[in-house]
Order: C-alpha cells, then structure tokens, then sequence
C-alpha cells in the first residue's frame, strides 16, 4: 500500500494506506479523529469540513494520497490549551446546535468564512457562505447568530 | 470505489506519459466530479494519475494582450477571486464564484470541469460563449469544436488541457438558476458580445451538453438589448426533462435568464 505522510493538527502523521482512501476515512479511522463526520458522502452536506493548507474543504471528496505535505486542521485542532475557539464558543453561547452532527462541519467552514471575509460578517454573506453546509435539525437562525458572533470574537 | 492503482506526477510531461501507457487511466484534477463518481461506481478508471502535485505548473492567470489565460489546475475560488479576471472578464468570475459552495471552489478546476463537461455544469457555457480556444499538450482546440455531447469533448484518450485563453468581449454576462441543493445549473445562459459577434451559450438544459443559441443570438446581433429578445423564445426540443423541471419550463428559464443576462452585461 502506498504511504502517505501529512500534518493533522500540527502533528506529523504517516500511514500506509489503499490508495482509496478519503481524507475522512484517514482522519477517522487511522487518526481516530472523528470529529469530522461523514453526513451525505456526496459532497453535497459539509459534515466533513476541515482545512487544508488553510482553505475549507470537502473531506469526503479528496484522496488521502492526494494531500502529501499538505497541512490538515480538523475540529479537533481548533481549542487551544483546553479552551475553545471563539467560534466553537459562539455557537455553544447561541445556542447553534440541537443533535450536532453538523456543528464541526459548520464551525470549519465559518473559521474559513472568517479567514476570507473579515470579521464584520452581515447576514446574508453568512447565509450565502454557509451553502454547502446543511443542518437537519435547528434550522439556520441561530447558526447564522452564531457565525456574526463568532467572526467578531475572532478580532479580539 | 473499486481499486485502482495510484499515480502521483509532478509535471504535465509525466502525467501524458503514464497515461499512454495506462489506456483506462483518468486524469485527477480538483475530483469533485471524478471522485463522487467513482465512489457511486459510475466510473472505474485502473488508474489515477493525480495532477494535484503538479498543480503550480498548471495553475496560473495572466492577461496577454487582448485574451486572458487560465491555467487547467487553476481553482474555481482563484478565478472568482483574480483581480485581473475581475477587471477583464467580471462575468468569468461571476460565474466561478457560482459554482458549487466555498468548500468545492476550493479544489475544483477549470480543466478538470471544461474536460468533464457535464452538461449542467458552469464552465462550459464561458468556454463557448467567449470564443476561448482550449490548449492541449497536443494542440489548440476552437470551443466551437470542443464539445461534442454529453460528458464528450473533442479530448483524445491521453489528451491533457493545459490551458484555456478567454478572449476579452466587450460585454458579458452570466446567469443561472441554479438546482437548490446540488448548485448545478438547471438553466445557465452565457451572453457575451465582441466585436459586432454576439454569442449566446446555455448550460444545464440541453440534453446534449452545453448548446448556442442562435435566435437568441442573431436578435441580439441586430440589437444587444434585450428589447431584442421580444418575442423570440426557446424550443423546448432537445431540451432535458427530470424531477426538478421539465423541458418547457426549462426552455422558458432559457429566455428569462438570457434576458437577465442581457441587462447584466448592459449594467442595468
């Protein structure tokens, strides 16, 4: 099996893989990582949001192989010395989860809409930004509130 | 997925090379089409040769005189977000800021889409509407002659694009009604206007790909506003009919998002 060698969470990681595997199924099931989950498989939900080289990506949709040296962030990363990230803060101060499977998901590609849009986010960018990522249960509301409090969190 | 073997290229050179000796090997650009493909087992390619490693060498945007030059590897969130394309070609990255969702404009490829040609996707209506000419390793391809069906192009087995050039028009536009849940184009509609040539491309309806619309272009030749369009309507002949819309209602989208299309690129 071919090897691959990557950074997850500033850690250096290798591992032999078949070449098939997605970057969701190495992060979950070598890593043990499974924070990041798998909703639809068709890239259609964002369960599977993580970063690369510090851009959001679909895991599901990305060979592990593909990714040699690149630079991989999941939820896992995101809380440093046992406290959480603005974001993940915000959403837990909003109320921006009910069942939360696809809070890591969401919580990755917000970190991102942060990383490219500033931290003054107005609803509807936030609205537009979050198209690739679905949730079943609250509805969007306090996903949305969340987001906005969040991005100014960020800035401090 | 079923197995196949792995190749990992850091040049366009070697990428040709392994493929002529691989008759059943794909290419693997962004993935966002090939990979959800294969894990539905629609596709079973014996191998993949990753052009990802060399994404540096195939990626790029420069202007060059009149035309602007798009390397195959170049991702859609590039496109959408250059400056030179903005100012030269806003309706281009208007169109790659549409595709898909923030995640998948991360990895997908101008190549990889223009090579797969699904025909609801974005960048086949550009390729056309603009006149570009798509390069090969082996040579240059008039997007008149490119496309030539459903997920067909005038691509031979082993065949690489290497770059697209996009002649800059006067005024272009694009609009599309976009499918809620998947952001493919139920209808797209590519206007663009050079010289006295008008160029009218729709995505997303033609059951045979991406597709010219010569009423719609030859009213517009006459007069580019869409008071032109009074009257003229598409057939729904031809057109794609599945649960999300029928060929009629796909064949009336085609008018309305032309017409958007037309006051767009107007600046109205």
């Amino acid at each position: 099996m071919p090897k691959v060698s990557m950074t997850v969470n500033g850690k250096a990681v290798s591992a032999n893989v078949d070449a098939r595997t997605l970057l969701v199924q190495f992060l979950r099931e070598d890593l043990r990582l499974t924070g990041t989950h798998v909703g639809c498989d068709t890239s259609q939900c964002g369960c599977c949001v993580v970063h690369v080289d510090g851009k959001a990506i679909k895991s599901c949709t990305v060979l592990a192989l593909t990714l040699e040296g690149a630079n991989v962030t999941t939820i896992e990363g995101l809380a440093q010395d046992g406290k959480l990230h603005p974001m993940q803060e915000a959403f837990r101060e909003n109320h921006a989860l009910q069942c939360g499977f696809c809070t890591p998901g969401m919580i990755m590609t917000s970190v991102d809409i942060v990383n490219r849009k500033g931290n003054t986010l107005d609803e509807q960018t936030i609205r537009h930004e979050l198209e690739g990522n679905l949730c079943r249960c609250t509805g969007y509301h306090n996903i949305v509130k969340a987001v906005a409090a969040g991005a100014e969190a960020m800035a401090k | 997925m079923y197995q196949f073997t792995y190749h990992r290229v850091d040049s366009a050179r070697k990428a040709i090379n392994l493929a002529e000796k691989n008759e059943d090997a794909k290419f693997l650009a962004g993935g966002m089409t090939l990979l959800p493909t294969m894990k539905q087992r629609l596709a079973s390619p014996s191998a993949i040769i990753d052009l990802n490693p060399a994404a540096d060498k195939l990626a790029g945007i420069e202007q060059r005189g009149r035309a602007i030059v798009i390397g195959a590897m170049t991702r859609h969130y590039d496109v959408a977000n250059s400056k030179i394309v903005q100012d030269a070609i806003p309706a281009l990255a208007d169109l790659a800021g549409m595709i898909g969702d923030p995640a998948v404009r991360h990895r997908g490829t101008i190549g990889g889409s223009v090579a797969n040609n699904d025909p609801a996707a974005d960048y086949p209506s550009a390729v056309l509407a603009l006149n570009a000419t798509v390069f090969t390793n082996k040579r240059k391809i008039a997007a008149d002659d490119f496309f030539k069906g459903l997920f067909e192009t005038a691509l031979e087995p082993g065949e690489l694009i290497t770059k697209i050039v996009f002649p800059i028009p006067s005024k272009a536009a694009y609009m599309k009604f976009p499918n809620p849940a998947s952001r493919y184009a139920m209808v797209g509609v590519f206007v663009a206007r050079r010289g006295k040539e008008v160029r009218v491309a729709v995505t997303g309806a033609g059951s045979n790909g991406v597709f010219r619309a010569s009423k719609f272009e030859a009213a517009l030749t006459a007069k580019f506003h869409v008071k032109s369009l009074e009257g003229v309507n598409a057939s729904a002949d031809g057109l794609n009919s599945d649960i999300h819309a029928d060929a009629a209602y796909r064949a009336h989208l085609i008018g309305v998002m032309c017409r958007r299309a037309v006051n767009k690129a107007n600046g109205k």
